[in-house]
């Protein structure tokens, strides 16, 4: 029983550090992944080629006079970048990160926790999400920042119903477990989802762009209309609060979109490359490429959200209601009902 | 009848559905920027890289000394009057005995300041002065955190002994063959009277 604690204590401080750490060095990718799309070099004076800039920044955040609106409701205004952050944290703690390891016989998981519901675990938490934002917005007794709340709010729950439609489908298509464990194992078994569900992923991506707040799904946080959106009345440490949520949200949907369709620690040929390097099942080098191969899986994701955010402009509010209630709504339907045709031809459900 | 060719007739055209998904148009400007991360950046990281300048570039004045090292500044303020941006302020100071070695003249600034953020780098000051003392060089002004640090004195202006400023790029031969001339020739240069009459000069 204390070996199970330890475990799991280890394992919850490994996944939270690397949650952090990865947005922390995601902040900095972002500027110089912008730089290198606008022929820029980015930030390269704080350590090796920037190395060290999250650092400066979370001391200049840190650094930054804290004001609290005295018009706001203060308990709510410190609540809201709080629940942020940590929805978009707990998160992390249903994704299998890597290959369970066997040591001495123990089985351990490399996951926080495999609850059998964990699909809907983790759309669950992504819509407590816009509670931090609407409760930030609202408290701040300001009408840009309501504005703003109001626009994460609405977007949350259009954007939700094709998400959650396409991973019906999903879910379906492979083999009806909500588990992501075994959705992964399914994955290592056969094809990666994303073969069976390329429409799916297609709504997919869209809703978690849209989720995360990412241009061009942006309008929450628009400087241009609303001053800075949500978070206008927040400084300080507070405000990096909610801007380290938004990298850690891109960074754990990136996860999630990688562990879903493509396959999570698996890659094509693994087992070809086990049997050859002739590591056993369980071994702690299997889990340690596993592991590699997901975070390359999450970093080509990440490069995609932000590829597509310096591209593309912001949607205007009634073409992102349209695109979401008209376009993927209708889309998310029919491939929902392609599956389920196709599933039943297969013979894998019956009516 | 048609007044002007700016005429447009409005297109009110339903989108179809690949336009309503803006997803080829995606496509197409994601392809634009993908092509701009293997350009090379013209970036020029600037305390460590400059850029080259023109020989003759206009940056930070000098007060020159002459070869014997006395300031060649007589403080007559031609340059103050010649500065279009009001930047030069001077006041004037006798030489006492025993000061020949410092100053050239009988007379000279006492202080001498000019106003970098006013300063427009015309060159204008380096036109007017009768003692080739202030010249503007290849040197670039400096940031400062304070607007009272832009305003130069002579512990800034006046060159070093043991680190001369070489300003014959700006006083070529040339230059100095044209300021022999007595009289405003540089003025005479552009009168239309005379250009009309043929180019005398």
């Amino acid at each position: 029983m204390t070996a199970f604690i330890i475990y799991k204590a280890i394992m919850c401080a490994a996944v939270f550090l690397l949650c952090l750490g990865a947005a922390a060095y995601a902040t900095l990718w972002e500027r110089k992944f912008a730089a290198f799309l606008q022929d820029r070099k980015g930030p390269s004076r704080a350590g090796w080629g920037g190395l060290l800039q999250p650092l400066a920044d979370g001391v200049k955040m840190f650094m930054k006079e804290e004001i609290i609106p005295n018009v706001s409701n203060r308990s709510l205004f410190i609540l809201g970048p709080c629940l942020f952050m940590i929805t978009s944290v707990i998160t992390s703690s249903v994704i299998p990160w890597a290959k369970p390891v066997i040591i001495n016989g123990t089985t351990y998981d490399m996951q926080i926790t495999d609850i059998n519901i964990g699909v809907i675990y983790l759309l669950g938490v992504a819509s407590i999400g816009v509670y931090g934002i609407m409760i930030g917005g609202w408290a701040s007794n300001n009408k840009f920042a309501l504005l703003g709340a109001v626009r994460a709010s609405s977007q949350m729950i259009s954007y939700e119903i094709p998400m959650g439609i396409a991973l019906i489908a999903l879910i379906i298509s492979s083999g009806g477990s909500l588990s992501l464990k075994e959705i992964v194992e399914g994955q290592d078994a056969g094809w990666a989802n994303i073969v069976w569900q390329p429409l799916g992923f297609l709504i997919f991506f869209i809703c978690a762009l849209a989720e995360t707040n990412r241009a061009p799904f942006d309008l929450p946080e628009c400087e241009t209309e609303l001053v800075g959106g949500y978070h206008t009345e927040y400084s300080s440490m507070k405000l990096g609060l909610f801007l380290f949520a938004e990298y850690i949200n891109m960074f754990i949907s990136s996860a999630v979109i990688a562990t879903m369709y493509f396959g999570g620690y698996n890659f094509p040929f693994a087992h070809e490359l086990y049997a050859k390097l002739g590591l056993a099942d369980g071994s702690v080098c299997i889990s340690l490429i596993g592991f590699g191969a997901l975070i390359t899986k999450i970093f080509g994701f990440i490069c995609l959200f932000m590829w597509i955010r310096w591209t593309l402009p912001r949607f205007r509010y009634d073409q992102l209601m349209n695109l979401g209630w008209k376009s993927l709504l209708p889309l998310s339907l029919l491939n929902l009902a392609i599956t389920v045709l196709v599933e039943y031809f297969r013979g894998n459900i019956k009516f | 009848m048609q007044l002007t060719n700016r005429k447009v007739v409005v297109s009110n055209k339903v989108q179809s559905f690949a336009e309503r998904l803006y997803l080829p148009a995606i496509a197409k400007g994601m392809v634009i920027t993908a092509s701009h991360l293997f350009k090379k950046p013209p970036t020029i990281h600037y305390p460590e890289q400059k850029r080259p300048i023109a020989p003759v570039y206009r940056g930070q004045h000098v007060l020159k000394r002459d070869d014997n090292g006395a300031e060649r500044c007589t403080s007559c303020g031609m340059c103050a009057v010649a500065c279009p941006a009001e930047a030069i302020t001077m006041t004037s100071g006798e030489r006492k005995k025993g000061e020949e070695n410092l100053y050239r003249e009988e007379k000279y600034a006492a202080t001498y300041e000019i106003d970098m953020l006013r300063c427009i780098f015309c060159g204008l000051c380096e036109e007017a002065c009768p003692k080739e003392a202030i010249f503007l060089t290849d040197r670039l002004v400096d940031a400062q955190f304070e607007r009272k640090d832009f305003i130069y004195g002579k512990d800034k202006l006046v060159e070093k002994m043991n680190d001369r400023i070489d300003v014959t790029k700006r006083q070529s031969a040339a230059v100095l063959e044209f300021k022999k001339t007595l009289g405003l020739k540089h003025n005479e240069l552009f009168d239309a009277n005379k250009l009309n009459k043929g180019n005398k000069h």
